[in-house]
């Protein structure tokens, strides 16, 4: 069966049969990446552009690497945010890299809904990198496979997304993939941050303010990066009281009593001390080293899918 | 075009066609007359002679030893008033490229308004005797549509003093807006309001609290959650309404509410006419008709970006209900042309605002009349008394009394056309019913007894 889209916008209208061929696809890319020669001919000749309007390193080398494993050509363009509004509009510059051969476009851009004008308006593939506040679907995707590999099931798990849900792309994209497959998710944060109403949308969802009640319940966890600025627009004092209430650490997990085998999860990047302390980042309970890994093996298993790859039936 | 082309006696299309300046009159034969201000609906002539309306009636004879009165035969097709609408944003001066004065006229004639109210945030803005006198020059020169400029409530629309309310009247404003933004400091609006009085204007405000959610982009809820957009309370309009109408209260005048969008509004405005203040309401076709689900459905089309942003579907009913009920006054457009390259970009980047002054009508017709939720009559009072009434229009507007100035347009309700943008009169192509079909088209618009626009030879008469 093979993926029947151009695009890859978000994962809220992706069945679960196609999030399920695409983790599938992954699983023999992350062996692929293990071998000492680490690339596939399937993508020759192709071009994979990533449009960045956004500085992000960790994602632009993430499919980078991804398209070069399956042998295709890249092209990195950073537009300065000060250029959105100003300078040349997003559609023109994408219409400039569909004739200069481009057949699929990565863009991070800050507008929810950027990769949806794109689509609508080239003929190349967009893949969504990131847009704005609305979603990050290869996040989400790697977030699942890296799930599914720690505990050999997503059905059933009880995962915990602990931050800023409100502004987080990361957290929608999460809520869409897990909920799909089966898990339940408790969305935890100071009310400022996991508006009211949320649990209402998205189906099978749950709301929790408070994290040490909630903790004790949950398979997983997956720990949002704070925007410090956003202190500044009154969405809560400061960051040491958000630390007091929300951050996680080792001494906590032991203290408010998780399970001993709850997965630790980061999409990066992690204000240290602030949402997560170092050591829990870097103990044997985080998953964070393995979310960078599998996010190309991840992201590859999009290529291949979204250039007319198939598995076999 | 009409699909059903209309019948005129072969002596009248000539004179159409050629000389319709030496026309000294006109015999409407045999059309449903709707003129609610005099309790009209029914078969009947409109007899016009020297640019006023001389009689309403059945079988009118054809006056005797008036060569030059011309007949058109209006069978099958609904004879109105020309409409108002009183909210309008033509772009001149300074936005020319997005609409002119003349071009906005046009759009509005064609689509059944004789008469429009134009908003004042141009560049620079309406804020002098000087400006108006400009607008309304243009407008004359363009023979279409009347065009009534509306001034601004403070200088430069800066929100600080008072702008020169009394010239610009003078010369020829009839409201003051500072439409685009509220007034933010309540003293000022209250002064506003009682400065007013002396010169019986309307005072238009646009209801949104500017601190609750300054950079939004569409209504807040489950769908702005959703799609990551910004949201924009309906609270923010609400809280605006009620201190509005407590300044009113306050402070005496005529408080009228541009685009009314939220239920809550509506219960404020409900109240505050319980109260006895003196206030009014328009209410869009858009916010009549959609709701925020499409900005989902449509995949986030910028065609769908308006303020106030289109609402929830209870705000949507409760809109409809208020103005089938009469708590809201009347329809306006909000016609907000936007250049194409504008509107085609990022969703939070591209510019609020849709073009209406085309598809109002047929939108009306085809959605609300003939589903039922407004008579004729009703949809005419909201369309054309109540406007011409709150800006309180010259010459009997809004009405086919006998001695009105004769702005009628003559509709076939049968006609049947999809929505394209390419084909508007207006500069903006910027429109989320693109694609419609609806029923309803104008065929003839008269104003001030001359046949501007004349669907059945192609649009306008030059
Ligand atoms: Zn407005
Ligand atoms: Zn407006």
């Amino acid at each position: 069966m093979g993926l029947q889209r151009k695009d890859l916008l978000g994962l809220e209208h992706l069945t679960r049969a196609e999030i399920e061929l695409i983790l599938e696809t992954a699983r023999p890319m992350l062996a692929v990446l293990g071998r000492p020669v680490k690339k596939y001919p399937t993508l020759r000749g192709r071009i994979m552009v990533n449009l960045f309007y956004e500085s992000s390193t960790r994602t632009r080398t993430s499919f980078e690497l991804a398209a070069k494993a399956l042998s295709a050509d890249v092209v990195n363009i950073a537009v300065a945010t000060s250029a959105v509004v100003k300078g040349e509009s997003l559609v023109d510059t994408a219409r400039t890299l569909e004739a200069l051969g481009a057949d699929w476009i990565v863009l991070r851009h800050s507008s929810s809904g950027a990769p949806h004008l794109l689509a609508r308006q080239v003929r190349a593939g967009v893949i969504n990198a990131g847009d704005g506040l609305h979603e990050h679907p290869t996040q989400g995707l790697l977030d699942l496979f890296t799930l599914l590999r720690r505990k050999g099931r997503i059905e059933g798990l009880r995962v915990g997304i602990v931050g800023d849900v409100l502004h987080s792309r990361v957290a929608r994209s999460d809520i869409w993939g897990l909920t799909r497959l089966g898990a339940q998710v408790v969305l935890i944060g100071p009310p400022t941050l996991v508006p009211p109403g949320i649990e209402k949308l998205f189906p099978g969802v749950e709301v929790s303010y408070n994290l040490r009640e909630v903790l004790p319940s949950l398979d997983a966890v997956q720990v949002l990066r704070l925007q410090l600025e956003r202190q500044k627009r009154g969405l809560f004092p400061s960051v040491e009281e958000y630390s007091r209430f929300y951050r996680l650490d080792s001494e906590r997990l032991r203290d408010w009593r998780a399970k001993p085998d709850l997965v630790v999860m980061h999409p990066g990047p992690a204000n240290l001390g602030v949402e997560i302390s170092e050591e829990l980042a870097n103990s044997p309970q985080s998953a964070i080293r393995e979310q960078v890994q599998n996010g190309v093996a991840v992201r590859m298993a999009v290529l291949y899918l979204l250039a007319g790859g198939r598995t076999e039936e | 075009m009409a699909e059903r082309s209309v019948q005129a006696k072969g002596d009248t299309i000539r004179a159409v066609q050629g000389a319709a300046d030496a026309t000294r009159g006109w015999l409407l034969k045999g059309g449903r007359v709707v003129d609610p201000a005099n309790n009209v609906d029914g078969k009947a002539d409109v007899l016009i002679l020297n640019g006023k309306v001389v009689e309403v009636g059945p079988d009118l004879p054809r006056p005797a030893g008036m060569g030059e009165v011309r007949e058109l035969d209006c069978d099958g097709l609904v004879v109105l008033p020309g409409l108002v609408d009183m909210h309008v944003h033509l772009r001149e001066p300074g936005q020319e490229r997005k609409e002119t004065i003349a071009s906005g006229a046009r759009a509005a004639l064609a689509g059944g308004f004789t008469s429009i109210a134009c908003m004042p945030n141009t560049d620079p803005p309406l804020d002098t005797a000087a400006a108006i006198t400009y607008v309304r020059e243009k407008a004359t020169a363009a023979r279409a549509a009347r065009v009534y400029p509306i001034g601004a409530i403070t200088k430069g629309r800066r929100g600080e003093e008072l702008a020169p309310i009394g010239e610009m009247v003078e010369a020829g404003a009839v409201a003051v807006s500072d439409d685009g933004l509220p007034v933010a400091n309540a003293s000022l609006l209250r002064h506003a309001l009682e400065y007013s009085r002396r010169w019986g204007i309307p005072v238009i405000e646009h209801c949104d609290d500017p601190t609750l959610a300054p950079d939004g982009v569409m209504n807040e809820g489950p769908v702005s959650l959703r799609l990551g957009l910004r949201g924009m309370p309906a609270e923010g309009e609400v809280s605006w309404v009620f201190r509005d109408c407590l300044l009113a209260r306050l402070a005496g005048g005529r408080l009228h509410i541009a685009h009314l969008s939220a239920a809550g509004s509506v219960e404020v405005v409900r109240w505050a006419k319980s109260q006895g203040i003196a206030v009014t309401a328009e209410v869009t076709p858009h916010h009549l008709l959609l709701t925020d689900e499409l900005v989902a459905s449509s995949g986030y089309d910028t065609s769908t970006k308006v303020n106030p942003p289109l609402r929830s579907e209870a705000d949507r009913q409760a809109v409809l209900t208020a103005l089938q009920e009469g708590v809201i006054d009347c329809i306006a457009s909000d016609h907000a042309p936007h250049m194409e390259e504008e509107k085609n970009r990022e969703y939070d980047l591209a510019p609020f605002g849709m073009v209406g002054l085309e598809t109002t009508l047929a939108l009306v017709m085809t959605r609300l009349i003939d589903e039922g939720y407004l008579s004729w009559s009703a949809a005419v009072e909201r369309l054309a008394v109540a406007p011409a009434r709150i800006l309180r229009l010259p010459g009997g507007a809004g009405t086919l009394s006998p001695g009105a100035m004769a702005d009628v347009v003559v509709v076939d309700p049968r006609a049947e056309w999809v929505v394209d943008p390419a084909r508007f009169y207006s500069r903006g192509r910027n429109t989320p019913f693109a694609g419609w079909k609806l029923r309803g088209q104008v065929v003839y618009g008269f104003v001030g007894g001359e046949l501007r626009f004349d669907r059945t030879v192609g649009g306008f008469l030059d």
